[in-house]
């Protein structure tokens, strides 16, 4: 895993380390929110992964029924935000491409509502990412993405898409809708890759 | 064609420009309606703004800052239509 979970004492240093260069810590969850708030129902809520050769959906229920990991990991804002320590539940991506066969190396994430990210796909296996819908023991609310939303958190927090209802396999990188608008295309806050 | 290059266009897009944002026109390609800009819906958050028609719900442009820069872009609309003052002749 490319994270760690450190303990909370002696942290009077003047910068913690886990913070990315650029970012300040918060304590609460802010809202970022560019449309009407979907309200998807788990009982129509579907996610789907398309590659160039067929597709494979899992409804609500089948999804429950997947390995599930408990999360806990710091998360990056574009925004200059980060929160350390976060805790989730999910299906990591891992599991969810054992039942995919796929050439190809990017990913377009669909969005209910419309919103597109893209990420590379090397960059969603070997536990960097999960489809999650928990968030500090509680369901995930329609505010924060729920009911399921991507979580990429070595990646900044605008490729954790909200709302997530799918994955679109794609043969080169393409931008999704706010690496079209201005921010950057792969979004790594290590390097500041915020905007082009 | 012989072509000029984009610095000819400072002088009718300075005009453009300095348009009135409120009055402006602009045609939804998702619907085709027609409406003034200051009828869309905007929903505006840390990340950007996103400006979608009232009457379909499609994005119509978008708006992102930085501390230094910023970034429109008009992704659902057609051409817009701004006023002018008519001059003699
Ligand atoms: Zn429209």
């Amino acid at each position: 895993m490319s994270f760690i979970t450190r303990g909370f004492g002696g942290r009077s240093r003047e910068r913690d380390d886990r913070l990315p260069p650029g970012q300040t810590l918060v304590h609460d969850f802010p809202v970022l929110s560019a449309g009407p708030t979907p309200e998807v129902d788990t009982a129509e809520w579907e996610f789907t992964i398309r590659t160039e050769s067929g597709s494979q959906s899992w409804n609500w229920d089948e999804f429950m029924a997947l390995d599930i990991d408990e999360v806990s990991t710091d998360i990056h804002c574009v925004t200059h935000w980060s929160k350390l320590g976060t805790s989730w539940r999910g299906v990591s991506l891992d599991t969810l491409f054992e039942h995919v066969e796929t050439e190809y190396d990017y990913v377009m994430a669909h969005s209910y509502g419309g919103y597109t990210t893209n990420v590379p796909l090397d960059e969603l296996l070997d536990g960097k990412a999960w489809v999650a819908f928990e968030f500090d023991g509680e369901p995930l609310d329609p505010e924060h993405g729920g009911p399921a939303r991507l979580l990429v958190p070595h990646l900044y927090f605008w490729k954790s898409a909200k709302w997530v209802r799918g994955l679109e396999m794609m043969p080169s990188d393409e931008p999704g809708f706010w690496e079209q608008n201005g921010y950057h295309i792969h979004g790594d806050p290590w390097k500041e890759e915020r905007y082009w | 064609m012989t072509h000029l290059d984009g610095n000819s266009l400072a002088g009718p897009l300075s005009e453009f420009f300095a348009f009135d944002v409120t009055v402006a026109v602009a045609k939804c390609e998702g619907c085709g309606s027609i409406a003034e800009l200051a009828r869309a819906m905007v929903y505006s958050s840390d990340a950007g703004s996103v400006v979608r028609c009232d009457s379909c719900g499609q994005v119509l442009m978008t708006l992102v800052e930085s501390e230094d820069r910023a970034w429109i872009r008009f992704t659902g609309m057609g051409a817009i239509e701004v006023a002018r003052t008519p001059t003699a002749g």
